[in-house]
């Protein structure tokens, strides 16, 4: 049987990791920051990769190598599949999760309309905080999808687009 | 002493939300890497992990009271008793035991043998200052300090140091007084 842990061990722990670099270590620059997360993502990311393929054939090329972290990874992390994968076919390759498990329970003021009252000027503020806040937290999933890939022998550049929440996509793009 | 509420914290542990725990040590690991990487000072790392412990366990005690049907401890022999079979088996799937309690029954230690957060594990001989499972200590801290309770939590065996278990002290420093009423609107 697989070794388990309460789902709030990892939520927490990712929480504290992301406010111990963001308001800590790097209060004051949040590049410095998202790197370190990111580079901690990284290292989980090729760990995980590694573990997840010991009994499987190379992969053949990189599509085969996305789909499965699509599928298989995403399946052993998150308990679900990436539920929509788009490609451009010369590089770039769209991951959407319809409702990422690590954003479902972040709390972001989704009214845009306060951000425009003339008054009030805290909003906007606090708004864009919690934006960081949130992309803050993406950068741990980025640097683990980087670290997987990176891992299979792909080097890649991953961002993250939170536009459409609780959606959030993942763009991979090859041949950096 | 009356036995309360739950003794094992199994039931609760088989109905919570659980994820494969390759994640979550490994996610550890990476931390601590990061901070021994960033940090450089073994000692300033012990540090940042309690502290993120601490951060954690003051949070986490609210999740703990509402799932776990714990009602008030009578003494701290009670509390410690929960902390080892109901809060290590809710998160962390395990279930530590708690001996060497002193005459007045203010400190113990709470003992641990199996550890999900050393599997992979392996200290190198220049890092064997490092307490790597210091953010326990922390969880444990924070945790009593919001249910009115100083303790001073220390490691006393490590087995990634070469013992063989690892073995908290938790020592009850004192119980504050919980303040009525509460002044919300000062």
């Amino acid at each position: 049987m697989v070794r388990e842990v309460s789902e709030s061990c990892v939520d927490s722990l990712m929480t504290e990791m992301v406010a111990c670099y963001c308001n800590r270590f790097y209060a004051n620059k949040p590049e410095l920051a998202a790197r370190r997360i990111e580079a901690i993502g990284y290292q989980v990311g090729q760990q995980l990769s590694e573990r997840y393929t010991m009994e499987r054939p190379r992969f053949g090329d990189h599509l085969e190598a996305i789909k499965f972290i699509c599928k298989d990874f995403w399946s052993e992390v998150f308990k679900k599949q990436i539920d929509n994968l788009k490609t451009n076919h010369r590089g770039t390759f769209v991951l959407q999760d319809n409702k990422f498990p690590w954003l479902a329970r972040m709390s972001v003021d989704p009214s845009a309309d306060n951000v425009s009252s003339v008054e009030d000027y805290s909003a906007p503020t606090a708004e864009s905080k919690a934006a960081q806040a949130m992309s803050m937290h993406l950068y741990f999933p980025c640097g683990i999808i980087r670290g997987a890939l990176s891992n299979l022998g792909i080097p890649c550049a991953v961002s993250a687009d939170i536009s459409s929440l609780p959606a959030c996509t993942f763009i991979v793009r090859f041949g950096i | 002493m009356a036995p309360v509420a739950p003794r094992s914290g199994d039931a609760i542990f088989a109905n919570i939300e659980r994820v494969n725990a390759e994640l979550f040590t490994l996610t550890y690991g990476a931390i601590v890497r990061q901070l021994l990487t960033d940090l450089e000072e073994v000692e300033e790392v012990n540090k940042q992990l309690d502290q993120m412990g601490y951060n954690i366990g003051i949070r986490l005690i609210d999740e703990f009271l509402a799932k776990s049907n714990v009602s008030r401890c009578v003494d701290f022999r009670e509390t410690a008793d929960v902390i080892a079979k109901v809060g290590f088996k809710m998160f962390l799937g395990v279930t530590a035991s708690v001996t060497n309690w002193d005459a007045e029954g203010t400190c113990c230690s709470i003992v641990l043998e199996d550890n999900p957060l050393v599997d992979f594990v392996e200290l190198p001989d220049n890092y064997q200052g490092l307490y790597y499972c210091n953010i326990l200590s922390g969880v444990i801290r924070g945790a009593l300090d919001m249910v009115s309770m100083k303790a001073e939590v220390t490691w006393l065996r490590d087995a990634l140091r070469g013992d063989d278990v690892f073995e908290l002290q938790v020592k009850l420093l004192k119980q504050v007084p919980e303040e009525y009423p509460y002044k919300d609107d000062e």
